[in-house]
């Protein structure tokens, strides 16, 4: 059951969307709406005002700038598989989302701004070490990626504030993505995994649908760099994630593939 | 002639093109919404039913139990279901109260403004504890039915004492369109009720006696899909919709949000079925002794020959010379259980087919040997004493195995599984499917068939609804075969109660193979008239005499008689179960990644034994249809209970359903065995696919990774935690 939509705003530029986002803090931010429009039916959201990012310009573009690879919060998957330019690790985690019809419309600010823990690209920006730009009327801000995510769907992010882009470094190493779903097409993960390991330099191992968050495996990290054995990584990630019981896995399930992923990769390279 | 080849389907234009009306598309002047007001309990006491002061009630009308004109009673098989809960309510979910106003939002807001207050009472959801347990649901013991059938001759040779236990869960049937209903007042005083649904003179049976009047049609709109789901659970709703319309004297809708019809509506029965068996050194059983139990929920519906179908099936494809088989039907404080397709034989020969596996793993025989050397040949009886005719059990093996030797084309594994290590396995299993109705339920039934001749045209008059299988086409195709005509000239009237003759219901595999051969008698009726008035000749040289000699309106009506040698004893449930058998066996190649314990699914043969297959496309869609339904039950589909019993992963995202991606590359052969008593020989085939798919793909998985299951769904966790690998 949901209380009618009494009043939509629909910025053309981003200027615009961020005198509104000022004046409507309230007000629901929607991008392609493959969350929002499911949350309203299902009656979980109940929103009195929306602020339609969907045709504002200035939010839809890519390029590599000084300091690394910006993504616009604006691009959809459809947008980054077309694309070609983006790293293989979002590439790869573009094409598991939902399916063609939903990649169509879903974007990669809305994926992260939804903050759900399922949320199929969130660990490539950990693993990448991706830094998020947000901006209001007030100026300009960057956010780690590892610190944006601070709760169960609680994000940095302020109510005069949109979120602009992404901001992803120039790394080196090793990269995998895995998505454990339950099926083919419109899946949601049971778990997911974006892992990136430059031996004797650094490594992430990320993952989501483990915890109230995206998450990191730092404690694994850190052994898988000074040279642990496999088998030790492999331990440390099941100790590290706090998966739980729900309705689409289960705590000990998560914890064995997690695992048994990251073991997979490590012993493949 | 058009039968065996495969014209587009009749609806098919209209359905692609968006153009086809659903319920939910008919907005008649005037129309109100309908919501329903639902029980959040299991078991409770309702002492109160109240409106929310704070809401505005001026536009809304509510309707309780306290307003039926005539017996609060959903009329099936027992008096035991209520149109609207009194005083007490037996599930969560289950109707007290119905709502109408001008919007589906008002509706909807209306419906969370009655404010029920309950008094618990003790529940009880575990059926191996329903019989004769303190919480009384259903009779003086919670026993909807139980039924056993002994047959044959016990074994004194020495012999393998083989057991299991074995189980299935709940599935949704998951039409794409939810149920929808609407009914509009009459200039008559009745009603016209227009809906999604099977069976539409069951509807009209369950709303003529709560009003105590006969002023009333049923007409079926375009229906997305039913699988059973359409077959009983629309009568309630009907009812529903008819209160709401005769309370306020508008049109009234009730359309099921995708939540509210997955948490609401009827389920495949849950069962547990303990299979012992005494089987010789080689392999042949001796003895089967079969001990099920089902879980029907709060109500009967159609639980008793749910159970009756489960326990003729329970067998499977195989010859014993001893069968012992006993089954329970019992009540739980659950929402009732109902018609899916297959109707228990797939819960039955799931049990049986793993049960097989387990005398070869056992025995050390090859469990593809194994079922050789025990299926059914011609003139070998039955549980029932039924001896059976042109078994086609060794044809669709055969069919099966010569299709299985191509080679598999593996499918391209997806983005990140580029090192998963994924093992093969293949697995078979097979399956027999009684077509029709059990026993004398087409005796009882006599199930009729009109056509009339209009202009050059020739209409057929059924109440056989086209629910995505078919009706809309075959049947013009048999009646056109037999005229001699061009099908273009012959076509299925709307399904209107008040037009058409009562053809029994859409279920049971029986529309094709019994009102379609009824379709072939009236069509024979009709020449046959038409030759003792005017002689010889062609149908159209025929008609034209007819037309000359101004002898008015050409009707004639056909009604399904059951041959006399058929023998039936429903006290002991010996004679002919069924009036044939469909056969069927399937091969299934797949693999398993070791370290998530996901099946992908790479090839699927499979051998069905139809008859005659009337359209061969239309016979491939019901099957590969059908299976993939039955791989979703095998690895995918899970009902998620709360403590209430109401289910919890009620979305589409987390009841998970095989997507185009999921199917496999299907291999489809047709095996036809005529049966004399079908039209141009057809066999049922609407249920079968059902049957063999899931224990195909338990004993691949068990090739592929050693892991043994005997429960359904083997969904990845439970195969990862079975898996001896790691």
């Amino acid at each position: 059951m949901s209380a009618p939509v009494t009043a939509l705003f629909r910025p053309r530029t981003l200027n615009d969307a961020l005198k509104m986002r000022a004046e409507q803090p309230g007000a629901t931010v929607m991008a392609g709406g493959t969350d929002v429009m499911v949350y309203i039916e299902s009656g979980t959201l109940k929103p009195t005002a929306i602020l339609d990012l969907w045709g504002c310009s200035g939010l839809r573009w890519q390029q590599s700038i000084t300091g690394g690879q910006f993504h616009g919060a604006g691009l959809t998957c459809t947008d980054v598989l077309r694309s070609g330019q983006s790293h293989p690790l979002l590439e790869a985690a573009a094409a598991t989302v939902g399916a063609v019809q939903i990649q169509n419309r879903a974007t990669l600010g809305g994926n992260i701004c939804n903050a759900s823990p399922a949320g199929d690209t969130l660990p490539v920006w950990l693993a990448l070490k991706a830094e998020f730009e947000v901006a209001s009327v007030r100026g300009r801000r960057r956010i780690p990626a590892a610190s944006f995510w601070q709760g169960y769907k609680k994000i940095d992010l302020r109510p005069d504030e949109l979120f602009l882009g992404i901001l992803i470094p120039p790394l080196f190493g090793h990269t995998h993505f895995r998505k454990v779903g339950t099926r083919l097409a419109q899946s949601i993960s049971k778990v997911v995994f974006a892992g990136r390991y430059n031996p004797g330099v650094d490594a992430c191992l990320a993952f989501g649908a483990v915890g109230p968050t995206p998450m990191r495996c730092l404690k694994a990290e850190t052994a898988l760099v000074a040279g642990a054995a496999v088998d030790d990584v492999v331990q440390l990630v099941r100790e590290e994630i706090a998966p739980i019981d729900d309705i689409r896995s289960t705590a000990v399930y998560r914890r064995q593939v997690a695992g048994n992923i990251v073991r997979r990769w490590l012993t493949s390279l | 002639m058009s039968i065996g080849t495969s014209p587009p389907r009749r609806d098919g234009l209209e359905k692609l093109s968006g153009r086809a009306l659903y319920a939910d598309d008919f907005r008649p002047d005037g129309l109100l919404y309908g919501a329903t007001v639902r029980s959040d309990r299991a078991h409770a006491k309702i002492l109160s039913i109240e409106r929310d002061p704070a809401f505005d009630w001026s536009d809304v009308t509510v309707v309780t139990a306290k307003d039926l004109p005539g017996p609060n009673i959903v009329t099936l098989m027992t008096d035991d279901q209520p149109i609207l809960a009194d005083g007490i309510t037996r599930h969560v979910t289950e109707p007290i109260a119905l709502v109408a106003a001008p919007t589906r939002e008002r509706a909807l807001a209306a419906a969370n403004a009655v404010k029920i207050t309950y008094e618990d009472l003790p529940s009880l959801f575990d059926p191996l504890l329903a019989e004769g347990h303190d919480v009384r649901i259903y009779g003086d013991d919670n026993v909807f039915k139980r039924l056993h059938i002994q047959h044959g001759v016990r074994t004194d040779t020495t012999s393998h004492l083989i057991r299991g236990r074995y189980r299935t869960g709940l599935q949704e049937q998951l039409y794409i369109e939810p149920q929808s209903m609407i009914a509009s007042p009459r200039a008559d005083g009745g009603f016209t009720v227009r809906g999604s649904m099977q069976c539409p003179y069951y509807v009209d049976r369950a709303v003529k006696r709560m009003l105590g009047h006969d002023r009333l049609n049923v007409v079926q709109a375009v229906t997305g899909g039913g699988f059973g789901g359409k077959e009983e659970y629309p009568s309630m709703l009907a009812c529903h919709v008819v209160l709401l319309a005769q309370a306020t004297g508008r049109p009234v809708k009730i359309t099921y949000g995708r939540g509210e019809d997955l948490r609401a509506t009827t389920k495949r029965h849950p069962a547990i079925i303990d299979l012992a068996t005494l089987v010789s050194p080689e392999g042949e059983l001796l003895e089967l002794h079969a001990r099920l139990w089902m879980d029907g929920g709060a109500y009967h519906t159609l639980s008793t020959v749910v159970l009756s179908r489960a326990i003729l099936h329970v067998g499977g494809p195989y010859r014993c010379p001893f069968f012992d088989l006993e089954g329970t039907v019992v009540a739980t404080n659950t929402p009732p259980n109902g018609a899916f397709r297959g109707f228990g034989a797939p819960q039955a020969q799931w049990a049986m087919e793993r049960h097989m596996d387990r005398i070869a793993r056992e025995l050390g025989i090859d469990p593809l040997e194994l079922r050789w050397r025990n299926l059914y040949r011609e003139g070998d009886v039955t549980a029932t004493g039924q001896a059976l005719q042109d078994p086609g059990a060794f044809a669709v093996l055969r069919a099966a195995e010569a299709a299985a030797a191509a080679p598999v084309v593996r499918k391209t594994v997806r983005p990140g599984v580029e090192n998963a290590e994924l093992r093969e396995g293949r697995g078979i299993a097979m399956a027999w499917h009684g077509c029709g109705f059990t026993g004398n339920g087409e005796a009882k039934i006599r199930g009729k068939v009109a056509l009339e001749v209009r202009g050059s045209e020739v209409a057929v008059l059924s109440s056989s609804t086209d629910i995505g299988q078919g009706t809309e086409t075959i049947f013009p195709m048999i009646v056109a075969d037999t005229l001699g005509i061009s099908m273009d000239r012959v076509f299925n009237t709307e399904h209107d109660t008040g037009i058409v003759p009562d053809s029994g219901p859409t279920v049971a595999s029986r529309t094709a193979m019994v009102v379609g051969g009824t379709c072939e008698k009236a069509a024979q009726q009709l020449l046959g008239r038409l030759r003792k008035e005017h002689g010889e000749g062609d149908f159209d040289s025929l008609l034209q005499r007819w037309r000359a000699a101004d002898r008015g309106l050409l009707r004639v009506e056909e009604t399904y008689e059951v041959d006399a040698s058929v023998v039936w004893d429903p006290e002991t449930y010996q004679g002919d179960a069924y009036p044939t058998f469909g056969w069927s066996c399937v091969i299934v190649d797949l693999r398993v990644d070791v370290d998530t314990g996901e099946v992908i699914y790479d090839r699927v043969v499979t051998a069905t034994d139809v008859g005659k297959a009337l359209s061969p496309v239309l016979a491939e869609g019901q099957i590969e249809g059908g299976t993939l339904q039955a791989l979703g039950w095998a690895t995918a589909e899970e009902v998620v209970l709360d403590a209430r019993g109401c289910m919890r992963n009620d979305r589409l995202t987390n009841y998970i359903i095989p997507t185009a991606l999921d199917a496999p590359e299907f291999v489809t052969a047709l095996v036809e065995i005529p049966f004399a008593g079908g039209p141009f020989g057809a066999k049922g085939i609407g249920e079968i696919p059902m049957d063999a798919p899931a224990a195909a793909v338990a004993q691949a998985i068990e090739r592929a990774v050693g892991a043994r299951l005997d429960s359904l769904p083997m969904t990845p966790e439970r195969v990862l935690a079975a898996m001896e690998i790691r």
